[in-house]
């Protein structure tokens, strides 16, 4: 009989950081685009080295992070939310309007509505999904169709324009501390909260939990629903979030606004190696996704790819990051039947 | 030790007798997902004929049928790839990828029409075998790999035109697909459309192969393990709906004589759309043909009598979404429904197989 106790490691806590880091999913795309970025300096050092670089290369991908994160939380739950472009457009829309009804509303106060309007829109796909116990993809291709068919109906051909936005938060789109643009580390807080509450809060761990396997987590008693519902809540209001973001950054809103930009955040999530039948995956992918698939497209016509020949490569890239994770996920297999055998 | 014995309950299921039941012919119309979506097509039209103006107009049928052609075209193989539990989003992307390679062709390099159309072909199943191979060779979930090649195609596409107009395709050729068959309200691609339908019908309701692909939508490792292939039987279906999505965009660039990079872009969630309201469960293993081609005219009709009626695409966009939402959710609640009216017993003697009323729900990833 063999004995098997789980000692503590006798590695220290930087050797084993070390070692997270490098057998992390993360590590590919990072270092794609940490490449990426380098490849696209060396050619054109304005590119991330000037001040309008330095900026956009931050603030650009400020808009699908949010996006995707609040995707990746529902992914993670194995359901998917393709809703969030026509929430993305109501609440750019609905921005607008308040300040079109009040110029001096305080932007905490626009923030805030965005995000709960969001949050509502979420909660009615969470609803559907939870209550009726109907496949996240119908329900928000549906929800997506109903919704940009409402915004249509409302907006017509009118749109929000730059001067319906007060000067102010017109700025914020662009303003930066300490060189960071003001939205993009609102992102950053944003994406760190949410990992950090995947990571350990129990909620989050249960959100995993119910992904891997939905039904021995109704057998074991987790609030599969509750948690999935809380899940959409959270994306529709990072959605909302994004909206307010996309009003800032470009002081416009009309009905097509934030229109196909749902695949993309699917896509940022895929990429960002968050396996798309749930349980798996971090925000800090989801993010870095985002963010390697909006740099891509600055970054290409740099890198003498023909702007027409963007949306290619970003194919490729999604299908090559999927097979990528699926041959590191055979491996890991592999590795631990290996280990199983020589116990 | 226990040895096996042929005993005496297995002699008894043999001859189990189960009570034949039906139900009146109006509650089952009611409670077959089919038959309720062709009923509400009938009354919608009818109504439409009636009550909206202009609908009973010479050119409504022909007008609505020319602008979902490629819907229809493309919901076919969909079906199937859905039965099994796959999705294919990339069609509308494969479309314009096939319209770009039949303009690029034709305006740029002067091959005949019929010639580039077998190019396009080919090429749309080429991109669908692609995507074939990534889902059942590599096993990667389909939802995810045709994201990325929804992307792809797009950006073939794209690449191809470049910021070129292709326009102006030559020959009498170009007309034929949406020319009036005779003095009737029907465009030639209907006949396409009709000898496709009738080819997958048969495909997937009366052949083994059909019934592989509703095999492997219930159970994919059951199915492996009755001897199907199914790695096989997926990637003839995303190839065959490449080629299909590739024929539906040599319609396209005829049709509007142009190709733009954006030719068919969104079509997949229209298509998606119908097949679901079709009464195909995104779960896989329940659906048929014949319901599908009601969907999509569903849409078709509600469209085009809505536009009639001086409403706006926006309208439309709403009462798609509300009607694919409720559908589902009433579909969900059919079974309980069921359960629930009374059944008479038409003769309790009779030995009979257990209906199948085809309500085959799985807890499954999406």
């Amino acid at each position: 009989m063999s004995t098997s106790t789980l000692a503590p490691s006798q590695e220290s806590a930087v050797t084993r950081a070390v070692r997270t880091v490098l057998r992390s999913r993360e590590l590919a795309i990072v270092i794609v685009l940490a490449l990426l970025l380098l490849l696209a300096t060396t050619r054109r050092s304005s590119f991330v080295l000037s001040a309008d670089g330095w900026r956009d290369t931050l603030l650009a991908p400020s808009i699908l992070l949010l996006l995707a994160v609040g995707q990746m939380v529902v992914v993670v739950t194995r359901n998917v939310d393709l809703s969030v472009g026509s929430t993305l457009g109501i609440t750019a829309y609905v921005t607008g309007k308040i300040f079109v009804a009040n110029p001096d509303t305080p932007v905490i106060v626009v923030f805030l509505a965005g995000l709960a309007v969001g949050a509502v829109i979420g909660a009615l796909n969470g609803l559907l999904v939870t209550l009726f116990k109907v496949p996240a993809l119908v329900i928000t291709l549906g929800t997506m169709y109903v919704l940009r068919g409402a915004l249509t109906h409302e907006v017509g051909s009118d749109r929000m324009n730059a001067q319906d936005y007060p000067a102010h938060f017109e700025k914020l789109g662009t303003q930066q501390v300490l060189t960071i643009p003001v939205l993009t580390v609102i992102a950053v807080l944003v994406v760190a909260a949410v990992g950090y509450y995947l990571h350990t809060a129990r909620g989050g761990r249960e959100l995993y939990a119910i992904g891997s396997d939905p039904d021995a987590a109704d057998l074991y008693g987790l609030p599969a629903a509750r948690r999935v519902f809380g899940a959409f809540v959270l994306c529709g209001a990072l959605a909302g979030l994004a909206g307010v973001f996309s009003a800032a950054r470009y002081a416009t809103a009309f009905s097509g606004t934030g229109s196909g930009i749902e695949l993309q955040a699917v896509a940022a999530v895929v990429i960002g190696g968050v396996a798309i039948f749930g349980g798996s995956g971090t925000v800090w992918g989801a993010a870095i996704g985002a963010f390697l698939l909006v740099t891509i497209n600055r970054a290409l016509p740099i890198l003498g790819i023909s702007e027409f020949w963007q949306g290619a490569v970003v194919g490729a890239l999604i299908i090559g990051s999927i097979v990528l994770d699926r041959v590191l996920s055979l491996r890991r297999t592999r590795q631990l039947v290996e280990a199983r055998d020589h116990a | 030790m226990t040895t096996l014995t042929p005993d005496a309950p297995q002699a008894e299921r043999a001859t189990r007798t189960y009570p034949a039941y039906s139900r009146g012919p109006l509650a089952r119309l009611l409670l077959n997902r089919e038959a309720a979506v062709i009923v509400a097509l009938v009354v919608v039209f009818v109504y439409a004929l009636g009550n909206v103006q202009y609908f009973d107009g010479p050119l409504t049928v022909y007008n609505l049928l020319k602008e979902y052609a490629p819907i229809l075209l493309m919901a076919l193989p969909m079906t199937l790839i859905i039965i099994t539990g796959e999705i294919d989003l990339s069609v509308a992307s494969t479309l314009g990828a096939s319209a770009a390679v039949t303009g690029v062709l034709v305006v740029d390099h002067d091959l005949s029409v019929p010639a580039a159309a077998l190019v396009a072909i080919a090429v749309g199943a080429l991109l669908g075998a692609l995507n074939g191979f990534f889902v059942a060779y590599v096993g990667l979930p389909s939802l995810a790999v045709t994201i990325g090649s929804l992307a792809l195609y797009r950006g073939l596409a794209e690449g191809l035109i470049q910021d070129k107009r292709i326009s102006g395709f030559p020959g009498a050729l170009r007309t034929w697909p949406t020319d009036r068959i005779g003095s009737t309200q029907y465009p030639n691609i209907v006949l396409v459309i009709i000898v496709l339908a009738v080819l997958f019908g048969l495909l997937l309701h009366f052949t083994s192969f059909g019934r592989s692909v509703f095999e492997i939508g219930l159970s994919d490792e059951a199915a492996r393990f009755s001897g199907v292939n199914v790695a096989r039987t997926k990637l003839i279906l995303f190839t065959l709906s490449g080629a299909v999505a590739a024929l539906a965009g040599v319609y396209v660039a005829l049709k509007s004589n142009s190709v733009a990079t954006d030719t068919g872009s969104g079509f997949e969630l229209k298509v998606i759309a119908g097949v679901l309201l079709g009464g195909v469960s995104i779960f896989g293993g329940r659906g048929a043909l014949h319901g599908v081609i009601a969907g999509v005219l569903l849409i078709a009709v509600l469209n085009s009598a809505l536009q009639l009626d001086g409403q706006g695409s926006e309208v439309i966009q709403i009462i798609i979404g509300l009607l694919l939402v409720g559908s589902v959710i009433a579909s969900n609640f059919l079974p309980r429904i069921r359960a629930l009216l009374p059944r008479r017993a038409v003769s309790p003697e009779v030995t009979t197989k257990t209906p199948d009323n085809g309500d085959h729900t799985r807890k499954v990833a999406q």
